[in-house]
């Protein structure tokens, strides 16, 4: 089954929920939509459910058109961030409940339940009630809910947003073994770059309510087509410094200035903005070519066996992030060092001019 | 501002106490240093809350004495015991205006205007909410509001500590990074002693210069982070600090060397020896950050099919089958990624040994 919004417009109260939204999610396709809080990712998903309507624009299911079809008459499961079961059902009635509803026969509830339960390590608690579960387990039963029916479209709402972080961890690699055995296309919605880079699969990264890129997801992060994509596409945050480029030359502020080298020399005079993660600033010279940056350090953070350092330059907050660990006392003097072949490069407007791995964001399908 | 001192302490949410597994808090015999930056780390349900409850006086332990300085507060509610309280969710006034808010606390204690007014401004300053002083705490964004909440607990210097409680879940991601940071300067400046509980290793580690990390009612070990990273106390510090967590499999000791199936790691002479010396079940753990995995051979690599790599952006995640374990190896985001096959080895000084899951030392 594939999934095809056109032009979708969500308008509460005059505002803008959803703006212009078009997106093909193919059939068995895995998807992570990425966006802070109140960007737009709940309403998407619940137009995308059938549990609202759009204001204008079309929901089409495999070229038919769905727009205003009720949840109930869609093949569609989801999972929302408040764990919500049965209080008064036990662990396997609630897991159960999608298939009494639709009148399976009991010994192929029995064994799909088990089958699932399995899946998500629940098999322990079926007698118990969901009062009884930690908040994990209670989520993980909500799981198996909505994993029971092989429904077409499985949606996910933060789902593991209200769990310990270790837990997180754990779900979510079980989740991608349970995505890859399903027919259905998955939507998950996350507002954390690293959850949405384990997820892989495609990504929509969304910004008050519009669509700022498609694509692989590993391929948007290395190819974030405009400044906001990056930032939003980033943790801990990129770093963006403004600069000119004359005759192949970068200069960035009093102090920094890169001689002339491709791919830079392609682009004519003027200013642009230039981006850097913060894995590739080090501490230490990595080869000849490098560009020093000078600054006194703000804070350091070290989370066992990395390094984060925070300074300024040029009036720009920096954060960089070392593998290792490297104490060094705020206010002191440090160098960090960076290959300017790793720079993104950015139109004053934000689009992207040049990206460290050549991806244009093109081939990243930009919008 | 004081050293607080939690003197076997245990505490079981149950009138009677049979038996020991009743209780929610084993024994905690813990010194906390005045002007520390501590974290208490540990997944839901460890105790952690529990604990914070008895420090601000919300509960009483069933065992033990709490002690501030040589004050002992034990029989003390809340509201005498000089502590701040930040919690997840932000605890405002919405219709007073920011200044307002941050200057309550010390009018309730009846402080001078001179002093609210220069005091309220400086917090103000380090939080950055000198712009927005004088607007309405509601129609501010979730991070001001926050923000407004942290400055409420900075702001009486009387206090012997300021706990936060999960002060951070609701943030997203990039504004973490900030508010964090900001806690770190303020520790910096203000030299308070701050408890910051979280079940975010993340925020644990890189807040604190001490983290407390509980289990099931114990604490299972205090250190810097350095210290839970490269020398877990025990199996699960090993497993819940890192990301992934650290890799675990059964071995047996063998000369100088332990196996593992059929595979001889050689390992140095101290690790032999507690190898040889261990009662219990013998487990080697190694992070994944120190398995060497190459994609060609590697002289006493040992051969391993490659089952999975992850894109985390920074770095990749490698998992390979070895000895029908698997283990996880982290690389670099632009090193040579392993097809089906690889090569790991196993750097003798990133070996840990665990019997019974307790660290060999």
């Amino acid at each position: 089954m594939g999934l095809t919004l056109e032009h979708v417009n969500k308008v509460v109260e005059g505002e803008h929920h959803l703006a212009d939204i078009s997106l093909e999610l193919a059939s068995g396709s895995r998807n992570v939509i990425l966006g802070r809080t109140l960007a737009g990712k709940t309403s998407l998903l619940r137009l995308m459910a059938g549990l609202d309507r759009p204001t204008s624009g079309r929901v089409l299911v495999d070229g038919r058109d769905v727009t205003g079809v009720s949840v109930r008459k869609r093949s569609v499961a989801m999972v929302y961030q408040q764990f919500i079961n049965y209080p008064s059902f036990t662990v396997y009635n609630n897991i159960a409940s999608p298939l009494k509803v639709s009148g399976v026969p009991g010994d192929e509830i029995e064994s799909r339940v088990m089958e699932t339960a399995g899946l998500l390590h629940l098999e322990p608690m079926l007698d118990r009630l969901p009062s009884e579960l930690s908040g994990g387990q209670q989520q993980r039963v909500a799981i198996a809910r909505a994993l029971m029916k092989d429904t077409d479209l499985l949606l996910l709402d933060e789902p593991l947003v209200n769990l310990d972080y270790k837990l997180r961890e754990e779900l979510l690699e079980e989740l991608q073994a349970i995505f890859d055995k399903r027919k259905s296309v998955v939507v998950y919605t996350t507002t954390e770059p690293s959850e949405a880079l384990k997820l892989g699969g495609n990504i929509v990264v969304m910004d008050e309510g519009r669509i700022m890129q498609t694509g692989k997801t590993s391929h948007v992060y290395r190819s974030p087509a405009t400044v906001k994509t990056a930032e939003l596409f980033s943790d801990p945050p990129i770093n963006f410094f403004n600069g000119r480029i004359e005759n192949g030359r970068i200069t960035i502020g009093q102090d920094l200035a890169i001689d002339n080298q491709a791919p830079f020399n392609t682009l004519s005079p003027g200013a642009y903005r230039f981006g850097v993660r913060p894995n590739h600033l080090y501490l230490t010279r990595q080869q000849d070519s490098d560009a020093e940056i000078r600054s006194t350090v703000e804070i350091s953070e070290i989370n066992g066996s990395e390094t984060f350092i925070h300074f300024k330059f040029d009036g720009c907050q920096v954060v960089l992030h070392e593998v290792g660990i490297d104490i060094r006392k705020i206010g002191s003097e440090i160098t960090a060092y960076v290959n300017p072949q790793k720079f993104f490069v950015y139109s004053e407007d934000g689009d992207l001019l040049i990206s460290p791995d050549g991806l244009a964001p093109d081939d990243a399908k930009e919008r | 501002m004081a050293q607080i001192c939690l003197d076997e302490i245990a505490h079981s949410y149950l009138p009677d106490i049979q038996k020991d597994d009743e209780y929610a808090l084993k024994r905690i015999h813990n010194i906390w240093e005045d002007g520390g930056a501590y974290a208490l780390l540990g997944p839901s349900g460890c105790g952690k809350t529990t604990l914070l409850n008895i420090i601000s006086g919300l509960l009483k332990p069933s065992r033990g004495r709490v002690k501030f300085g040589d004050t002992d507060v034990t029989e003390l509610p809340p509201e005498k015991r000089n502590i701040a309280q930040v919690f997840q969710f932000p605890v405002l006034y919405d219709t007073m205006s920011v200044f307002n808010n941050l200057a309550f606390p010390l009018k309730n204690r009846g402080f001078d205007k001179e002093y609210i007014d220069r005091r309220v401004r400086e917090v103000a300053r380090i939080l950055e909410l000198e712009p927005v002083l004088n607007k309405k705490a509601e129609g501010l964004g979730a991070d001001a509001k926050q923000k407004i909440s942290l400055g409420r607990g900075l702001v009486r210097e009387d206090v012997a500590a300021i706990l936060f409680d999960e002060p951070l879940t609701v943030i997203d991601p990039q504004l973490k990074w900030q508010l964090r940071c900001k806690l770190k300067e303020i520790h910096e400046k203000l030299q308070l002693t701050l408890i910051y509980v979280t079940h975010d290793q993340i925020e644990a580690l890189t807040f604190a210069d001490k983290i407390i990390v509980m289990y099931e009612g114990w604490i299972v070990q205090t250190g810097t982070p350095q210290e839970l990273f490269e020398y877990p106390n025990h199996k699960f510090v090993g497993y819940f600090i890192g990301s992934p967590g650290m890799n675990f499999v059964p071995c047996t000791a063998e000369g100088d060397a332990i196996r593992v199936g059929n595979a001889l790691i050689p390992v140095d002479e101290k690790t032999a020896g507690l190898a040889k010396n261990a009662r219990g079940k013998l487990e080697m753990g190694i992070r994944p950050l120190y398995l060497n995995i190459s994609c060609t051979p590697v002289e006493g690599g040992f051969e391993v099919n490659v089952k999975g790599v992850e894109d985390q952006g920074s770095h990749r995640i490698v998992s390979v089958d070895f000895e029908g374990e698997t283990l996880k190896a982290r690389i670099a985001e632009n090193d040579r990624v392993p097809d089906t096959t690889a090569w790991i080895t196993f750097p003798k000084e990133w070996i840990r040994l665990f019997a019974d899951e307790h660290l060999l030392k």
